[in-house]
């Protein structure tokens, strides 16, 4: 429907909701989702702001694809400064939330202030109200969800929720949409729970208008579907294994952190792997898996639906989880597995369903779980001081962390503030596996030596969704590249970087890309709004987010030390695999980075770049 | 000579009935490639899209050239992904 128009502004500090025109010269110069809400972000407030004051904003925004036919139209993007890094947070997510915002009439939703007592926000078309919480706080997220959808007599309220984890400030609490889709990186939910804010209920019947060619966009977004469908990995390989199937591929390769990353093979990945959800369990002769599963639009459909054994030791007298939900995806099965040397699926499927209900994100959670065990192995932390026993692999641990990280209870606190600032506590900031301060995803910079790059580099702190190289050195998309060397690989991030920012600022899927490139977006932008949108503006617009981000990260007092690894990555070789002897070459690969970006070595913007950007 | 033969994913079922999970030790002949082992088990050669040796990478062209070693492990994919 490209753009509503609409902007809804909600100041939580006064209590109120007003309606706002787009400003629609940066909507043509930064399309929507994460690019448009970046930029009004970082229009409205001072970099330096503490991420979890009155001060710091949180917007809701979706694209303009959001919410229309094109194929896994239904993302929507948190964007506000994050707690977990101090830098810009941008979280993206799927389910249905993204196009209901859509279909009641607004763009995206600017949060300010600070509500003095628990609220949740309700918007029914064009009516926008704060509503009182006080009964749903301390609720998880998917009582919240319950709760509202009864008060309001109606089952098809799309809701986003903070559980006990968004309340409670852990600083890499989410926001979960939908029972188990989630906003989840970067400790938004953290923010959402600064601010006394406990859920967003949208219900919107205005359906979809304002495409700017519908004849044209019903036929070029049916091609792209065909596109996605005709291909191998999309049409096939996502639908029936999900992203889990990289458990096996990426151990083979030598490439998986293991143990908070002192291995990079972990010898029970296959019984935390996609294959192993597919098998029949001895106990009770169900599969984990119980089907996949699609967010509103998605031709893909990647997710995974599972049902936990009723019998293993998580969820003995434990009903509210024995049905089927959502996980689990790889990130999640790598963080709360292999990063800790558990292999226990089961174990993983219950601290996975813990974050969803009570928004963490799994995999920071999962990672500092790692750093937990790693010290509890080196006699810095002791079982008394934890609560339980944590050597690596215990499942028991796993278990145990998750619910007193979930309730912020006993030293769940402490797991809470993430990796960085527990192991600096202790003495052993070396061992906390992070970049900005978020925890790493779920592929070893020494095995695979773009995400090395990738990681120090991403605007949010590690990730693997700004730039995922493992397309093209791992799976070959779209053309196959040597994982183990640095050359070629600041091209290849600073490519896929951009292309990405294209990708999430129209209000799609990145896993299209697995088949489209920014050439099968275009035509579909073009025909949904107004404005001429060639890929020569596309790619210019994707390096300009890029860009824009950076210099907010600079501005809040980021520097080029921000773009590194930890010493382990980067001293301590790969021990077995392929990349047995390697150590990340980030030191090699940084400075030609900040080269063709057109940023001095101290990674800040040359002032021709920025005129070449339009910033 | 021995040498583990994988497959997952949906060319699981392509493994003999002998098989440990995704994986199979068999014997083979001196000078047996890649290739050799993917017409062997009837892997479609579409389907053969990820190919690793020892965890490396096996191209398309070099897979009928490409000659296991004792103790190697050959493991394939079909087309797959993930984030």
């Amino acid at each position: 429907m490209g753009w509503n128009r609409k902007v809804l502004r909600v100041n939580l500090t006064e209590g109120t909701c007003k309606e706002e025109p787009l400003n629609m010269q940066w909507a043509d110069e930064y399309l929507g989702s994460r690019g448009l809400a970046t930029k009004y972000l970082v229009s409205e407030i001072d970099p330096k702001v503490d991420p979890l004051s009155p001060d710091n904003k949180m917007i809701m925004s979706t694209g303009p694809l959001t919410g229309t036919m094109a194929s896994t139209g239904g993302r929507y993007t948190v964007v506000t400064k994050g707690p977990l890094t101090g830098a810009i947070a941008c979280s993206n997510s799927g389910g249905f939330f993204g196009a209901e915002m859509k279909f009641a009439g607004w763009d995206m939703i600017i949060f300010e202030g600070r509500s003095p007592k628990p609220v949740y926000l309700y918007v029914e078309n064009d009516k926008a109200e704060l509503k009182d919480a006080s009964d749903l706080w301390g609720k998880s997220c998917w009582e919240t969800e319950e709760s509202i959808k009864h008060r309001h007599q109606d089952p098809l309220i799309r809701v986003s929720s903070i559980g006990l984890a968004g309340e409670n400030q852990v600083l890499f609490a989410c926001i979960v949409n939908d029972l188990h889709r989630a906003a989840g990186r970067s400790g938004v939910g953290a923010v959402m729970g600064s601010k006394n804010l406990k859920a967003v209920a949208l219900r919107g019947t205005k359906g979809m208008s304002g495409i700017k060619d519908m004849k044209a966009f019903m036929k070029i977004t049916a091609e792209k579907k065909k596109v996605l469908a005709d291909n191998a990995v999309t049409g096939q390989g996502l639908p029936k294994y999900g992203t889990q199937v990289l458990m096996n591929v990426i151990n083979e390769m030598g490439a998986l952190p293991t143990r908070n990353h002192q291995n990079v093979q972990f010898e029970e990945a296959g019984k935390i792997s996609a294959e192993a959800m597919h098998e029949k369990r001895p106990t009770d002769g169900k599969t984990h898996l119980v089907t996949n599963a699609a967010c509103f639009g998605c031709t893909i459909a990647c997710g995974r639906i599972s049902e936990i054994d009723k019998g293993h030791f998580t969820v003995v007298n434990k009903p509210e989880y024995w049905g089927a939900s959502g996980g689990l995806e790889y990130e999640a099965a790598w963080a709360l597995g292999a990063a800790n040397g558990v292999g226990d699926l089961e174990a993983l499927q219950y601290a996975n369903l813990l974050c969803n209900e009570q928004g963490m994100d799994p995999i920071s959670f999962g990672a500092t779980i790692g750093a937990v065990m790693e010290l509890y192995e080196k006699g810095v932390l002791t079982k008394e001081q934890i609560g339980i026993a944590a050597p690596f692999g215990s499942a028991e641990a796993l278990a145990t962390l998750s619910e007193l990280t979930a309730r912020g209870e006993g030293f769940g606190k402490e797991i809470g503030q993430g990796s960085k600032r527990l192991c600096t506590k202790y003495g052993y900031p070396e061992l906390s596996m992070t970049v900005k301060g978020q925890e790493f995803p779920a592929y070893d910079a020494r095995g695979i030596q773009g995400m090395g790059l990738t990681y120090a580099t991403s605007n949010r702190g590690a990730c693997h969704l700004r730039s995922y190289t493992v397309a093209s050195e791992v799976l070959g998309i779209p053309v196959k590249t040597d994982p183990l060397v640095t050359e070629g690989k600041p091209e290849l991030v600073k490519a896929f970087q951009d292309a990405t920012a294209v990708f999430d600022a129209a209000g799609i899927c990145v896993f299209t890309s697995f088949a489209w490139t920014v050439a099968d977006v275009q035509p579909q932008i073009e025909a949904a709004c107004e404005g001429d949108w060639s890929m020569e503006k596309l790619n210019a617009m994707g390096e300009r987010i890029w860009n824009m981000e950076r210099l907010f990260n600079n501005a809040a007092g980021l520097t080029r030390k921000d773009d590194d690894l930890p010493p382990r990555l980067k001293t301590e070789a790969a021990q077995t695999g392929p990349a047995k002897g390697l150590v990340s070459g980030i030191d090699k690969m940084l400075p030609e980075y900040y080269t063709l970006r057109g940023w001095t070595q101290e990674g800040v913007p040359t002032p021709e770049t920025l005129e070449r950007l339009g910033l | 000579m021995r040498v583990v033969f994988k497959l997952f994913a949906s060319l699981s079922d392509l493994l003999p009935a002998e098989r440990r999970g995704n994986l199979v030790d068999i014997e083979v002949m001196p000078g047996t490639t890649v290739g050799d082992l993917i017409t062997r088990y009837r892997v479609p050669e579409k389907s053969a899209h990820l190919v690793l040796v020892n965890g490396h990478y096996i191209a398309p062209a070099a897979r009928n050239t490409h000659v296991l070693k004792e103790g190697d492990e050959l493991a394939i994919w079909p087309p797959i992904a993930g984030g």
